[in-house]
C-alpha cells in the first residue's frame, strides 16, 4: 500500500559564508536555529513527531549523530528516534527521501527531515605521520624512550591537513570537485563566458528573491551568542555581472581553467528542515499541505564526471512516470558549478550522449533557463553540502506555490559520482 | 505515553543505603544498618522541605550517638533524604528576639556538647553531602571524619556573616583546623559557598563522586581503605607553612589587620560587627584551636544579641515570608512570551529561560532580539559554570520576531516603551490570539493598570509584574494588581516568580507603586541639595552613614538621569504631596547627553563602571541624612495608609530587596518603630518648617504612634 506524503512546511537558516575560521554555529546549532521557529509555528507539539532524520556530511566531534542531538535540543523529548544520513551533497535530500518512504509505507505519520552543515567547522586533521609520532610519544614509558620518541618530531607535523579540502576531493580519482567541473566543461564545450553569464544571472535572481521577500517564512533569521543577527544569505551579490566575473582567476586549474570562485557554489554554513506528514497526520493536526512528494530516484556514475548526476537520476525519475523534461514546468538543479549545470543541460541535448548513455531514443524535451533555478541557487546563496538537498526541495515547493505550477523536480549532483532527483506536485 | 522511562527510574538515583523512608522513633532522623554493618543516619525532618539544625534535632542526634557508641557499627554515614541538600543551616527561628547573651551561651554550650560527641566518636564517620551544606549543616559535616560530595550541585559554606553572626557550632575552629587558615577566614568573612571542585582543592571535601558510587565510597571508609584525596603536595606544604607562620602572634596580627580593613570596605564595622568579632577571635586564639572553640560560644552569643544580627535575622525571615507568597496552587507557566527585547524585556526573558522556562522573545526589530541573546550568552556563564546549562538556556530562549509564541504562551509579559496608546495597541492585537487560561502581564513602572485594562475583553487576566534593573541582580519584583484582577491571575504571577527565584511584593496600582514612589524623593532631594551647593560626595556619604549601600547621587547616575526625571515627572501628577523639584541644571545635563553611567558622565564621571568621586569632601550632617532618609520612610507610610501595600513586612522586605534600604536596620517601618516614631516625626516637622511642605509628615505615621 502506498500512502500520499505531504510537505507541510519548512524553514532554513540564512546560508552564512565560511570566512576561514569557525563560524558562529555548529551543524546542530544551525539545525536548532531554523528548527525552533519552524516548530513554534506548528499547531502541534514538538513531541508529536515520530522521527527526526538529518543529513550532515562534516559531523563535528561534539555532536555525533547530530539528528538526535538536535532533536533533544529542540525539546522533542527523550522518546524521539533520530538518525543522521550521509551521501555527501545528496544528504539533505536523502533524509527527505527516507522520511518519504517511511510515511509512504505507513510506519510513520509525521517526520522532521532536513540537512545541516557547518563547513566553517570542518576539522583540521593531523597528517598520518604526525599522528604516528603522537601515538609513539604517548606510548613511551621510560624517560629515555620518551626522549627518543620526541626526537622524531618534524616541523611539518604542525601543518594540519585542512579537512574541508580533503572532503571536497574525490578519494578514488584524486580530483577535487572543481576539477570535475573542468572535465565536464571540456566534454560539453562550456565556455568560461557561458559559465560567467549563468553565474551572474543566478546571483541576480537570488538578490531579487531577497529583495522581493520571496524567502519570507522559508528563511528564518539566526541569532548568534555574540549578539549578531544573520537574516540573509551573505554571499549574494546584487551587483554581479559577467564582466566582473570575467576578471577572476581560475580557482582550481590555473592558468587555463574555466572554473572560478565566482562561477562556483560558495562554501557556507546552513541548515534546512521540512515537515513531512501523512494524510492521517494532516487531518489529525489540521495541517495545510504545501506539496506532495511523488517519487525519487538515485543514480551513480564515474566520480570524474559526478556533475552529470542530475541527468541520470532525473531521466530515470521522469521515464518512470512517462514524462519528459518539458512536462516539468519548474526545476531546481543544485548549482555546484555553473559549468556543471550547463553541462547537464547540454547533455540532454547531445544526441550521442542521450542515445548511448541514457538509452533514450529521440527527443527528451528541454529545460529553459527561465524555468530553472528561478530564484537563484548555490552560486549566490552557497552550498552547505548536507543542507542543500533539503533547501532545493523546500524552495521548489514554495516556488511552485508562488508561481502556481503543478509540479517540479529538484535534483543534485553528488561528490563521489552520484545524483538524486525528487518529483513533487501541487496539492 | 511517551517520555516516561527516565521519570520511572529517576527516584532510584539517590543512594540512602537500606533506608526505606518508614518513620521511626525520631522526628528528624532515621537510623538503619546495612549488610556490611554500616549505620546509615538519614536526616529527613518531618513536615519540612529542607533540614535545619535546631536544638530538637541536636537532642535527637545526641540520643542516636549514644546508641551508636553502644552498637559500634563499622561506620556511620550521615546524609539527607531531602532533594535540596544536606542541611540548609541552623534553625534561625530559635534566636529571634534573643537579648540575653548569657542564655544564648548556655544553649550553645549544650549544642557544642552534641557536636563534640559526634567528633569524638571512635566509629569512622562520613558525611555524604548533596546540594547545600550551610552554616550548622557544614558544622555537622566538619565534625565527621570524612566529607564526600555528591554531584556538581553541592555547595559548602558559612553564610552566618550575612546574618550578622559567625559560625557558632564549633565551625570556626574546625574549619581553621582542617584547611589553610587564610582560606578558612576568607570563607567565613565573605560567606561565599564553595563548589565541589573548589571544596576538594582546598581540602574541605575528601572526594567528589556521583550517587552511583556513594555505596562503594562508604564501604571503603568502613574498611579503612578510604584514602582521602588531600590537596596536592604543594597545597599541603603551603598549608603547613602558613599554619606555622600564623601560629606566631606577629604575623597573625598583621594578617588580622589586613582582614579587618578589607571587611570594613564591604561592611562598615559600626553597622556590621560580625566580621570584626570573627577576626578578633582568630587573632586572639589562632594558636590554640581548642580555646578558640570555647571562645566562639561567647563571641557568637554576644553577636546574636546585637541589633544588627537581630535585624539581619529579621531580613532573613522577610525573605522567607516573601518566598512563601509564591507557594500557590497554580502551576508556574511552562511557556513565557515576552514582548519587547530591550534592557528589561530581554533580560526578563533571559532570566526565565535560565530557570527552565521556554521563552519566546518578540520585538519589532530582530537586531534588538539579537542583542538580548548576546547579553544572555554573556550572563549565563556567570550564573553557572556548566556550559551545557548555558547551551540549554540559550536553546530555550527563542527569538520570535513574528510573535508565534503568543498562542502557545501561558504567560505574556509586555515590556514595550512606556506609552499608553502603544501598549493598548499591542494588547488589542494579542488578546484574540491568547490561550484561554493565559495571563497578560505588563512590566510598566508608571502607567496605571486601570488605564491599561480599559478596552480589554478580559481585564481580569491583566496584571503588573514589575522587575527592576538589572533583572539578574534585583531580587524584588512588584506584582501590581487592580480592582478587576482575578485571583488565578495573581496566583500565576506568584508561581512564576517562585519558579524564577524572585521575591514578590504585591502592590496596588498607584503612582510609582512602592519602590519608585519611595526612592524618587530620596534621589530628588539629593539634586536639591546639590543645587544648594553641597557636593554629591557629601550627599552620598550622608546616606551611607545611615547604611544605604549606594548614595542617592550615585544611584541617580546608575538609574540614568533621563529615566529618573521621567519617573519623577510621571509621579508628580498623581501625588498629593509635593516632590522636591529637580533643578534646571539637571535637565540641562540630560539634554547635553550626560545621562549617568550609561553615557560615561552624569553627576559623576564614570570609569570602568565606577563613579569617580573626590577623595576629600565636607563631612555630612545629621540634617542631611534626615532630609534623604525620612521622606523615604514617609513615602512608605503613605503607601501603607493608602493600601498600596497592606503588610508592613512586605514594605520592609521590598525596600531592602528592591531599594537597598540598609538591611541591618530591618526595613524602614521596623526602623521607624525602633528609632521612635514620635522623634522621627518631630524631625520631619522641623524640616518642613525650614524646607517646605514636602517634609510634612504623612497621616500614615499615626499607625506607629
Amino acid at each position: 500500500m502506498s500512502r500520499p506524503v505531504y510537505i507541510v512546511d519548512g524553514a532554513r537558516t540564512p546560508f552564512i559564508k565560511a570566512r576561514g575560521r569557525p563560524g558562529p554555529f555548529t551543524p546542530v546549532d544551525l539545525a536548532v536555529q531554523c528548527g525552533r521557529p519552524l516548530l513554534l509555528r506548528q499547531p502541534f507539539a514538538p513531541t508529536a513527531f515520530d522521527q527526526v532524520i538529518l543529513g550532515c556530511v562534516n559531523v563535528v566531534a561534539d555532536e555525533m549523530n547530530p539528528a538526535r542531538v538536535a532533536a533533544l535540543r529542540l525539546g522533542m523529548g527523550e522518546a524521539m528516534v533520530a538518525f543522521t544520513v550521509q551521501i555527501n551533497c545528496g544528504s539533505g535530500m536523502q533524509s527527505i527521501d527516507t522520511a518519504f518512504r517511511y510515511i509512504q509505507q505507513g510506519t510513520a505519520d509525521l517526520i522532521l527531515a532536513g540537512g545541516a552543515e557547518s563547513l566553517s567547522h570542518a576539522p583540521l586533521v593531523l597528517s598520518h605521520d604526525a599522528t604516528e609520532w603522537f601515538a609513539e610519544l604517548n606510548g613511551a614509558r621510560s624517560p629515555m624512550a620518551r626522549a627518543k620518541a620526541a626526537m622524531g618530531f618534524r616541523p611539518d607535523f604542525l601543518s594540519p591537513v585542512i579537512g574541508l579540502e580533503r572532503g571536497l576531493t574525490d578519494p578514488i580519482t584524486d580530483l577535487n570537485m572543481g576539477q570535475t567541473a573542468e572535465v565536464l566543461a571540456q566534454m560539453f564545450d562550456i565556455s568560461r563566458h557561458d559559465a560567467d553569464v549563468y553565474a551572474s544571472e543566478s546571483q541576480l535572481r537570488s538578490a531579487r528573491a531577497h529583495q522581493e521577500g520571496w524567502f519570507k517564512g522559508e528563511l528564518e533569521p539566526a541569532f548568534a551568542p555574540d549578539g549578531a543577527l544573520y537574516d540573509r544569505d551573505d554571499g549574494v551579490r546584487p551587483d554581479s555581472s559577467p564582466d566582473k566575473l570575467a576578471k577572476l582567476k581560475p580557482a582550481f586549474e590555473p592558468p587555463f581553467g574555466k572554473v572560478t570562485a565566482g562561477n562556483s557554489s560558495q562554501i557556507t554554513d546552513g541548515a534546512a528542515w521540512v515537515v513531512l506528514a501523512s494524510e492521517a497526520a494532516v487531518k489529525e493536526h489540521g495541517l495545510e499541505p504545501l506539496a506532495e512528494i511523488v517519487d525519487s530516484r538515485w543514480s551513480a556514475l564515474d566520480p570524474r564526471i559526478m556533475g552529470l548526476g542530475p541527468v541520470l537520476s532525473a531521466t530515470d525519475l521522469l521515464r518512470a512516470h512517462d514524462m519528459t523534461l518539458s512536462d516539468v514546468p519548474i526545476w531546481e538543479i543544485n548549482e555546484a558549478f555553473a559549468a556543471q549545470v550547463l553541462a547537464c543541460l547540454a547533455a540532454w541535448q547531445d544526441d550521442d550522449f542521450r542515445r548511448q548513455a541514457l538509452g533514450l531514443e529521440g527527443d527528451f524535451g528541454q529545460i529553459d533557463r527561465e524555468r530553472l533555478n528561478v530564484d537563484g541557487g548555490a552560486i549566490g546563496m552557497g552550498h552547505p553540502v548536507g543542507a542543500s538537498g533539503a533547501r532545493i526541495v523546500l524552495h521548489l515547493a514554495n516556488a511552485m506555490k508562488r508561481l502556481s505550477q503543478p509540479r517540479g523536480v529538484a535534483t543534485e549532483c553528488i561528490g563521489g559520482g552520484q545524483g538524486g532527483a525528487m518529483l513533487i506536485q501541487a496539492v | 505515553m511517551k517520555n516516561v522511562v527516565w521519570k520511572t527510574l529517576a527516584p532510584r538515583q539517590m543512594e540512602l543505603g537500606p533506608d526505606t523512608g518508614a518513620p521511626g522513633q525520631w522526628k528528624a532522623w532515621r537510623l538503619t544498618r546495612d549488610e556490611d554493618g554500616i549505620d546509615w543516619l538519614i536526616a529527613d525532618q518531618l513536615g519540612a522541605s529542607a533540614n535545619t539544625v535546631s536544638e530538637e534535632v541536636l537532642e535527637e542526634l545526641d540520643q542516636i550517638l549514644a546508641q551508636v557508641e553502644q552498637d559500634a557499627p563499622k561506620a556511620l554515614v550521615i546524609r539527607s533524604a531531602k532533594a535540596g541538600g544536606f542541611f540548609a543551616g541552623a534553625d534561625v527561628k530559635a534566636f529571634v528576639g534573643a537579648r540575653d547573651a548569657h542564655e544564648v551561651e548556655q544553649r550553645m554550650t549544650r549544642a557544642h556538647e552534641v557536636v563534640d560527641r559526634l567528633a569524638k566518636l571512635s566509629t569512622p564517620t562520613v558525611a555524604v553531602v548533596h546540594g547545600y551544606a550551610l552554616g550548622g549543616g557544614l558544622e555537622i559535616a566538619l565534625a565527621c571524619d570524612h566529607r564526600i560530595l555528591v554531584g556538581e550541585e553541592a555547595r559548602l559554606g558559612f553564610p552566618e556573616v550575612q546574618l550578622g553572626l559567625h559560625p557558632g557550632l564549633g565551625g570556626t575552629a574546625r574549619l581553621l583546623d582542617l584547611i589553610d587558615p587564610l582560606e578558612a577566614m576568607q570563607m567565613m568573612l565573605t560567606g561565599k559557598a564553595k563548589r565541589p571542585g573548589e571544596a576538594k582543592a582546598i581540602g574541605l571535601a575528601d572526594a567528589v563522586t556521583e550517587e552511583r558510587h556513594v555505596r562503594a565510597a562508604v564501604r571503603a571508609v568502613a574498611q579503612g581503605e578510604f584514602r582521602s584525596a588531600k590537596p596536592g603536595r604543594l597545597g599541603r606544604l603551603r598549608h603547613q607553612v602558613t599554619d606555622r607562620i600564623l601560629h606566631a602572634d606577629l604575623p597573625r596580627r598583621a594578617a588580622a589587620d589586613r582582614m579587618r580593613s578589607q571587611a570594613a570596605k564591604q561592611a562598615p564595622p559600626e553597622h556590621y560587627p560580625a566580621p570584626g568579632a570573627l577576626v578578633d577571635l582568630w587573632e586572639r586564639h589562632g594558636d590554640d584551636l581548642k580555646a578558640l572553640r570555647k571562645a566562639e560560644i561567647a563571641s557568637f552569643a554576644k553577636l546574636m544579641t546585637t541589633d544588627a544580627a537581630q535585624n539581619l535575622i529579621r531580613v532573613f525571615f522577610l525573605r522567607e515570608k516573601m518566598k512563601r507568597l509564591t507557594e500557590v496552587e497554580a502551576q508556574p507557566p511552562r511557556h513565557l512570551h515576552v514582548i519587547g527585547a530591550g534592557a528589561m524585556g530581554g533580560d526578563i526573558a533571559a532570566w526565565a529561560a535560565w530557570h527552565g522556562i521556554k521563552v519566546t522573545l518578540a520585538d519589532l526589530k530582530p537586531e534588538i532580539i539579537a542583542q538580548a541573546v548576546g547579553r544572555a550568552a554573556t550572563l549565563y556563564p556567570k550564573l553557572g559554570h556548566d556550559s551545557g546549562k548555558t547551551r540549554d538556556a540559550l536553546d530555550r530562549l527563542i527569538p520570535d520576531p513574528e510573535g508565534q509564541g503568543v498562542r502557545h504562551a501561558d504567560l505574556i509579559i509586555e515590556a514595550a516603551p512606556e506609552k499608553l496608546e502603544l501598549k493598548k495597541k499591542i494588547y488589542a492585537d494579542l488578546e484574540p490570539r491568547m490561550k484561554s487560561g493565559a495571563v497578560l502581564a505588563t512590566n510598566t513602572s508608571s502607567i496605571r493598570l486601570e488605564d491599561l485594562a480599559q478596552g480589554l475583553a478580559r481585564p481580569e487576566r491583566l496584571i503588573g509584574i514589575h522587575f527592576f534593573n538589572p533583572v539578574s541582580r534585583m531580587q524584588l519584583v512588584e506584582i501590581v494588581t487592580h480592582e478587576g484582577v482575578a485571583a488565578e491571575t495573581l496566583d500565576i504571577a506568584k508561581a512564576f516568580l517562585g519558579a524564577i527565584d524572585r521575591l514578590p511584593a504585591p502592590v496596588r496600582s498607584a503612582p510609582g507603586f512602592l519602590v519608585n514612589r519611595a526612592l524618587t524623593p530620596y534621589m530628588l532631594e539629593a539634586m536639591v541639595m546639590m543645587q544648594e551647593g553641597v557636593s554629591p560626595e557629601t550627599i552620598d556619604a550622608a546616606a551611607e552613614a545611615f547604611g544605604m549601600p549606594v548614595g542617592p547621587a550615585e544611584l541617580a547616575d546608575q538609574v540614568g538621569l533621563d529615566v529618573g526625571i521621567a519617573v519623577a515627572d510621571s509621579l508628580k501628577a498623581g501625588l498629593d504631596k509635593p516632590l522636591p523639584v529637580p533643578p534646571d541644571t539637571l535637565r540641562a545635563k540630560v539634554t547635553g547627553g550626560d545621562l549617568g553611567r550609561k553615557s560615561g558622565k552624569g553627576i559623576y564621571a564614570w570609569k570602568g563602571g565606577e563613579a569617580q568621586k573626590a577623595k576629600s569632601f565636607a563631612k555630612p550632617t545629621q540634617e542631611m541624612t534626615d532630609r534623604l532618609i525620612l521622606p523615604m520612610i514617609d513615602a512608605c507610610l503613605e503607601c501603607l495608609r493608602k493600601g498600596v501595600v497592606e503588610d508592613e513586612d512586605i514594605v520592609d522586605g521590598a525596600m531592602i530587596f528592591g531599594a537597598g534600604f540598609a538591611p541591618f536596620r530591618g526595613g524602614p517601618i521596623h526602623y521607624a518603630r525602633e528609632a521612635g516614631a514620635q522623634t522621627l516625626k518631630a524631625r520631619m516637622e522641623a524640616l518642613a518648617a525650614i524646607h517646605g511642605e514636602r517634609f510634612r509628615p504623612d497621616q500614615g505615621w499615626d499607625r506607629l504612634t
